[in-house]
């Protein structure tokens, strides 16, 4: 490593804050790009599973509640997305990347939804595991991203709070409408035990070194755990892992999610993978001559 | 049922049914900052339809989310113009701006009524509505500006003018024909207006997939 | 064209930086300006100004002792110790 670059990964170790227009390493830049343009490919990947649920909604608040949250992600899509542009990647070069499937998004947008019990299980859980690592990137080192997040987090502090009401009304109702909650969560657990990553040591992972994350993976992971895995059995709901428990050091264990598979899953083999990005590209293509219209630099 | 009944409902009906099919771009929309947008605006109109189904769900003594959900595909008034399954962008742009054209001369009537619920809520709808409208000119003004978008535009239009034509009825028509021939620098034929009181095809699958979850429990179940 | 938002959260406060969009024109950044910062009620006032319009600047000479013109450039506590002293009115505990 050459003395400038150390000299800045001292500097973001130490605490500096990096802006746009700011001299930084090739490596920083790059890896900044692929996390940040992965963030902005999952919250538009992730309005997918959702969206046909708003045309579904069972109550006039839901609908509403529904759109508004969808529409969030979306904004945050471009609000992120804008962040990747002026580090240098156009809007419109992150989009056919991801079409393609040569940039990543999110391993829980891979996966189909099935009932309402989905819709709930998502806006709560999903949302909630989401906001751990939203959270920390509020202290990552390139500023226009933690920027972005601040207003990103005050957003979806809704989110979770529909989804969690969401999920207490059908508790509280018919048995049917429990079911769809425990079946949802018995789909959606192991994904979400995936979601903050492999157990890499802080130490170890670039993104740490570089203070883009400043959490571990493992260390999210056990915030979501101690956070709502009491929530999640207060309600009665049974968690599928029978070696899921809180030891008397305050740490979780749990069956070791199977990483194979989440790597399998976020380079495309996802069950619902390849449709959505199918469904991307075709509505991608249709509305292809507004964008030329309207935003040829952007198109 | 009251005409004052009848008449909430056709309009919440149209502000549904086209809030449903704006609510259909959610996440699809051609561009980000455009998705933003026009899901405000399906959740304004989504927002309408619950405050004229709850106006008139007093009188009729149910609640709004039984008069959006549990009617029979005959009981709903929605205009043909908003029940049409159009996800194509100049399409959805041409019924948006027609639409609120109609819907202005519409709520300038009710914003008059003797009704004071029905004027103090034409008026409330109104002020939101006034950015739905500016959007629609803004959106009519840009895509007449480049001739593709112009060619696809004409295209929308002229196909949906006979629904539009049958939003409004006989009394107040003609204002909202002046005012479209007004705008465009095309003509518009005279043609028969496709009336309300007969559903398009499309309307029975979109009530269908609307109703799915709320049909899947027994009537009054919480969600 | 990219379009800059300013945003005032409470009148009375500065206006700050919000964030940036893609808009073709003057409407259509004053719709996109309302939907991203403000369809929540979280701004009283915005700012829209297209991008090309700022200039950045983040170089400032300092060449030159400009202490004089700072507070940084003051230090007063020996003086005025001297000048309490010389008028008996020094208190024992040094008191500003």
């Amino acid at each position: 490593m050459d003395a400038r670059t150390q000299e800045f990964l001292d500097q973001v170790q130490a605490g500096r804050q990096v802006e746009t227009g700011d001299w930084m390493p090739d490596e920083y830049r790059a890896r900044l790009i692929k996390f940040i343009e992965m963030h902005g490919n999952s919250e538009l990947m992730g309005v997918l599973p959702e969206r046909d649920w708003i045309l579904r909604a069972p109550t006039l608040q839901r609908k509403l509640a529904l759109t508004a949250k969808i529409q969030d992600e979306v904004g945050h899509c471009q609000l992120i997305y804008r962040v990747v542009e002026d580090l240098g990647k156009p809007r419109h070069q992150c989009l056919d990347d991801l079409i393609s499937g040569k940039s990543k998004f999110h391993n829980v947008f891979h996966y189909p939804t099935k009932s309402w019990g989905d819709v709930g299980v998502i806006a709560w859980l999903v949302d909630a595991a989401a906001i751990i690592s939203q959270k920390a990137l509020l202290k990552c080192s390139y500023a226009p991203y933690a920027r972005v997040m601040k207003k990103v987090c005050w957003e979806e502090s809704f989110h979770i709070l529909h989804g969690r009401d969401t999920v207490l009304a059908m508790v509280t109702g018919t048995p049917a409408q429990f079911e769809l909650v425990q079946e949802a969560l018995n789909r959606w657990w192991g994904p979400l035990m995936h979601f903050h990553g492999t157990p890499i040591p802080a130490e170890e992972d670039p993104m740490y070194v570089w203070r883009i994350k400043s959490q571990g993976n493992e260390d999210a992971r056990q915030q979501f755990l101690e956070g709502y895995v009491p929530q999640i059995l207060e309600l009665g709901l049974e968690i599928p892992d029978p070696n899921l428990r809180r030891g008397d050091d305050g740490i979780w264990e749990y069956t070791e999610p199977d990483w194979d598979e989440l790597m399998s899953v976020v380079t495309g083999h996802g069950p619902a993978s390849q449709e959505r990005l199918a469904f991307r590209r075709l509505s991608r293509a249709e509305v292809g001559w507004v964008a030329k219209v309207m935003l040829p630099e952007a198109a | 049922m009251s005409d004052r009944a009848r008449l909430l409902l056709e309009l919440a009906d149209d502000e549904l049914i086209l809030g449903w099919r704006n609510s259909e771009w959610t996440g699809i929309a051609p561009f980000l900052e455009e998705d933003v947008a026009f899901s405000s605006i399906a959740q304004n109109e989504i927002g309408h339809a619950r405050a004229l189904y709850e106006l008139a769900a007093r009188e009729l003594g149910t609640d709004a989310d039984a008069l959006a959900f549990d009617r029979t595909l005959e009981e709903y008034r929605s205009a043909p113009l908003v029940e049409l399954r159009r996800l194509e962008w100049a399409r959805t742009i041409a019924r948006h701006w027609l639409y609120e054209t109609a819907d202005a001369v519409r709520l300038e009537a009710l914003k008059a009524s003797d009704d004071p619920e029905i004027a103090g809520l034409a008026a409330k709808m109104d002020r939101e509505e006034t950015y739905h409208r500016i959007h629609a000119e803004m959106w009519l003004d840009r895509l007449l500006a480049a001739p593709e978008g112009r060619t696809r535009l004409e295209e929308g239009l002229r196909e949906l003018w006979p629904y539009a034509l049958g939003v409004l009825d006989d009394e107040l028509r003609p204002v909202f024909v002046e005012r479209v021939r007004a705008r465009l620098p095309f003509e518009l034929p005279d043609v028969e207006p496709v009336p309300r009181g007969r559903h398009e095809a499309e309307l029975e699958e979109l009530l269908g997939e609307m109703t799915m979850v709320r049909r899947s429990a027994p009537a009054g179940a919480r969600w | 064209m990219i379009w800059e938002v300013f945003r005032q959260e409470r009148k009375g406060q500065p206006f700050v930086h919000g964030g940036s969009f893609h808009a073709p024109n003057q409407a259509f950044a004053d719709a996109y300006a309302r939907e991203f910062y403000a369809r929540r009620q979280e701004s009283v006032a915005l700012w829209i100004v297209p991008r090309q319009a700022i200039t950045a600047i983040e170089e400032f000479p300092d060449e030159f002792d400009l202490k004089y013109r700072r507070v940084d450039g003051y230090s007063i506590k020996e003086r005025l110790r001297e000048a309490r002293e010389r008028a008996g009115t020094a208190s024992s505990d040094g008191a500003r």
